[in-house]
């Protein structure tokens, strides 16, 4: 396992996404699937949206100078609905989001995120529509995401350390918030470790045949 | 031994571990990839110099990005040939099997599976792609995948796994004519929402399911994830154990008694319990088409679109943007809508029932002037089946293209895309916005013959009115 994977407590500038039931086919249109790497994914990060917003002449939260090199990404309701493919994540952490918060996740999102060691914590949707204000109205405001207390604090960054003047209580699955705690989330080497009770597995189900 | 149900069953065999995380490590009896959503995880085993763990539980086809006109390689888009030429590489290395372009069984992941007979009762399955719950239909746990978890199942065959609840969704009485499996599912997601199975397995129980064929189950497990439940199935029954008999992978002689056996013993025991129960009635499903922006959003064929003011007030803003991205007009009759596109396709209509119900709408009529009608079967058998018994000519004498098999315009990884506002017929899952490869095209999702009627009749139609007189 990687060293220093522990993920409990994450700070950076905020970037507010409004909007419930934004899918992975508008976070990374499918045109955007088709490669064999992940690399450069990060400027696919709906892009669509982002040509469509331009064209109206507004600006797109993700092209919004405002919010540039924000880390936290603040969302609505189900986000990530639809595909199980991991390029939307990929793709929000290419293009340098290191949590999300929101009302509600879709769950194989939610889960893929994990894997790339991503929370995404919930909170109401009160809470949520405030702190999309507060980051709209002060842009630089820092958020800084405690898996350890579940919660998330918003406030000014006094030389690297955060002075809260919001602090939201957060949410998220058990199991997702352990592995990221305890770096369990990359999940490989775990599961490698029980090689031999993998193998008592196999050779117990009827299906499975022979030598492996 | 307590009663128990097949989800419980079958996951209790295939636990190895409890994690740390409180997940459960479970071991993947049959892991299907394809050129999306693999090459990132062998790269990642690479990068850490791991083997493949059990090559032989691992098989592979191409489907997303393969052209279904020509197949000539090189394929004419450079990136799906490296896609393509990426899976043989890494197919090879690792002794993995691989249905590619030149084998019998290419198609779609999850109609060759079960054609294969490698989907099989009482296993767990996953794909690197959220459709996986298809080979649900078999008794099985299927289940989608991120890339990470593909590696993870390369790797070591098991993947860290939340166990869900599960919801047995009754659904009983005969289904009305016109009426199909496409149909039940549509109305089950309009009914639970599209985020009301997160968290749950669903297992579709009741008369109605227990009549259906093989083909129909997958079709509602194909959905299952439509409606949020990663995870759906159908206990096995003796139209599971027939469908079985004779294919490739399935035990022949005595070891497919045992198998037979051992199969229906996975079923939900009759008094095994649930986490929730749900009931449908089969006498209130009609022929169902999608209006808006996710498959949640349907109505009866015959019936007007909702008003604004009447939709549930948190599903307001999601039924306003579909309004405003379909371009459609509250309480206007959804039959009557003109569609420039037909589609009939996917894992989840593209096996021969969905073909030949299709072509029983089509026979002897013409498609609309200005209507684009393709027919792309799921895999190679159902080409060759569908040749055999003559559809492949009914659906061109009618004016339909003829293709090969490939994912094609569910969505937009190969040439078969939607262009501008089209709007489409589709026989497909996702109604998502760009789906079909137009940031404004617009997709209306109903069953395969529902698309046959819509593209002769160049608009929704009620394809109820369009079936031969002594359809039952
Ligand atoms: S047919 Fe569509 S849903 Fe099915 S595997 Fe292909 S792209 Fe996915």
């Amino acid at each position: 396992m990687m060293a220093g994977s522990e993920r409990r407590r994450l700070s950076g500038r905020g970037l507010p996404l409004p909007g419930n039931d934004i899918d992975t086919d508008r976070i990374t249109p499918a045109r955007f699937l088709k490669s064999v790497t992940f690399d450069g994914l990060g400027d696919a990060v709906f892009v669509d949206e982002r040509a469509a917003s331009a064209e109206r002449g507004e600006t797109h939260p993700f092209d919004d100078a405002r919010f540039q090199g924000a880390e936290v990404l603040v969302v609505g309701k189900n986000f990530g609905c639809g595909s199980s493919r991991e390029h939307a994540p990929q793709a929000l952490l290419r293009a340098g989001v290191r949590a999300i918060v929101g009302e509600s996740f879709a769950e194989i999102f939610a889960g893929n995120c994990t894997a790339l060691g991503i929370p995404t914590v919930r909170a109401s949707a009160t809470a949520i529509e405030q702190l999309q204000r507060q980051i709209g109205e002060e842009p630089t405001t820092l958020l800084e995401v405690d898996l350890d207390e579940m919660v998330v604090r918003a406030g000014r960054d006094a030389d690297g350390s955060l002075v809260a003047d919001a602090q939201l209580e957060v949410t998220m699955p058990d199991g997702q918030r352990r592995a990221l705690m305890s770096g369990a989330w990359d999940s490989t080497g775990v599961l490698l470790a029980n090689r031999e009770a993998v193998a008592e597995v196999a050779r117990r189900l009827p299906y499975v045949e022979g030598d492996q | 031994m307590a009663a128990a149900n097949l989800f419980d069953k079958v996951w209790d065999a295939h636990t190895v571990a409890e994690l740390a995380t409180g997940e459960t490590q479970l071991f993947i009896g049959l892991h299907l990839i394809h050129e999306v959503t693999s090459p990132q995880a062998f790269q990642m085993l690479a990068e850490r110099d791991l083997p493949v763990a059990y090559p032989a539980l691992t098989v592979a086809t191409v489907d997303h990005i393969v052209p279904t006109d020509s197949r000539q390689r090189p394929l004419a888009d450079e990136m799906a040939e490296q896609m393509l030429a990426e899976l043989e590489r890494n197919t090879a290395a690792h002794g993995i099997r691989f249905h590619g372009l030149d084998s019998d069984y290419q198609g779609i992941v999850h109609v060759i599976g079960p054609e294969l007979g490698l989907t099989q009762p009482g296993m767990t399955i996953a794909c690197g792609d959220s459709h996986t719950s298809t080979h649900g239909a078999f008794g099985t746990i299927a289940f989608g995948i991120g890339t990470s978890q593909v590696r993870d199942v390369l790797a070591t065959q098991t993947l860290a796994a939340t166990k869900p609840k599960v919801r047995r969704i009754t659904v009983s009485g005969p289904l009305g004519r016109g009426v199909y499996a496409k149909d039940i599912i549509l109305s089950i997601i309009a009914t639970l929402g599209v985020k009301g199975g997160i968290g749950y397995a669903y297992e579709y129980a009741g008369d109605t399911i227990a009549a259906l064929d093989m083909e129909g189950r997958m079709s509602i497990c194909n959905m299952s994830i439509e409606g949020g439940a990663r995870v759906g199935y159908v206990n096995p029954d003796q139209t599971t154990v027939d469908y079985l008999q004779g294919r490739p992978h399935a035990p022949t002689g005595a070891a497919w008694d045992e198998a037979a056996e051992r199969w229906l013993g996975y079923a939900s025991d009759s008094d095994a319990s649930f986490d929730d129960e749900v009931a449908l009635s089969a006498a209130d499903i009609e022929p169902v088409v999608t209006w808006g922006i996710n498959p949640g959003q349907s109505l009866a064929v015959g019936d007007r679109l909702p008003r604004l003011r009447g939709v549930a007030e948190e599903e307001r803003d999601t039924a306003s943007a579909a309004y405003r991205h379909m371009r459609l007009q509250e309480n206007d009759p959804i039959a009557g809508t003109a569609i420039d596109v037909a589609f009939i396709g996917s894992c989840t209509n593209s096996r021969i029932g969905d073909l030949r119900e299709a072509a029983r709408v089509a026979r002897g009529n013409r498609v609309a002037r200005g209507v684009r009608a393709l027919v792309v079967p799921g895999s190679k058998e159902v080409t060759a089946q569908a040749q055999d018994e003559g559809l492949d000519a009914v659906f061109r004498d009618a004016g339909f293209e003829w293709r090969e098999p490939g994912c094609s315009m569910c969505l937009a990884m190969n040439p078969d895309k939607l262009e501008g506002a089209q709007v489409s017929a589709s026989s497909s899952n996702r109604n998502f916005i760009g789906r079909q490869g137009s940031p404004t095209g617009r997709t209306l999702l109903m069953s395969p013959a529902m698309v046959a009627a819509a593209a002769i009749n160049g608009a929704v139609a009620d394809v109820r009115d369009m079936l031969p007189a002594e359809a039952g």
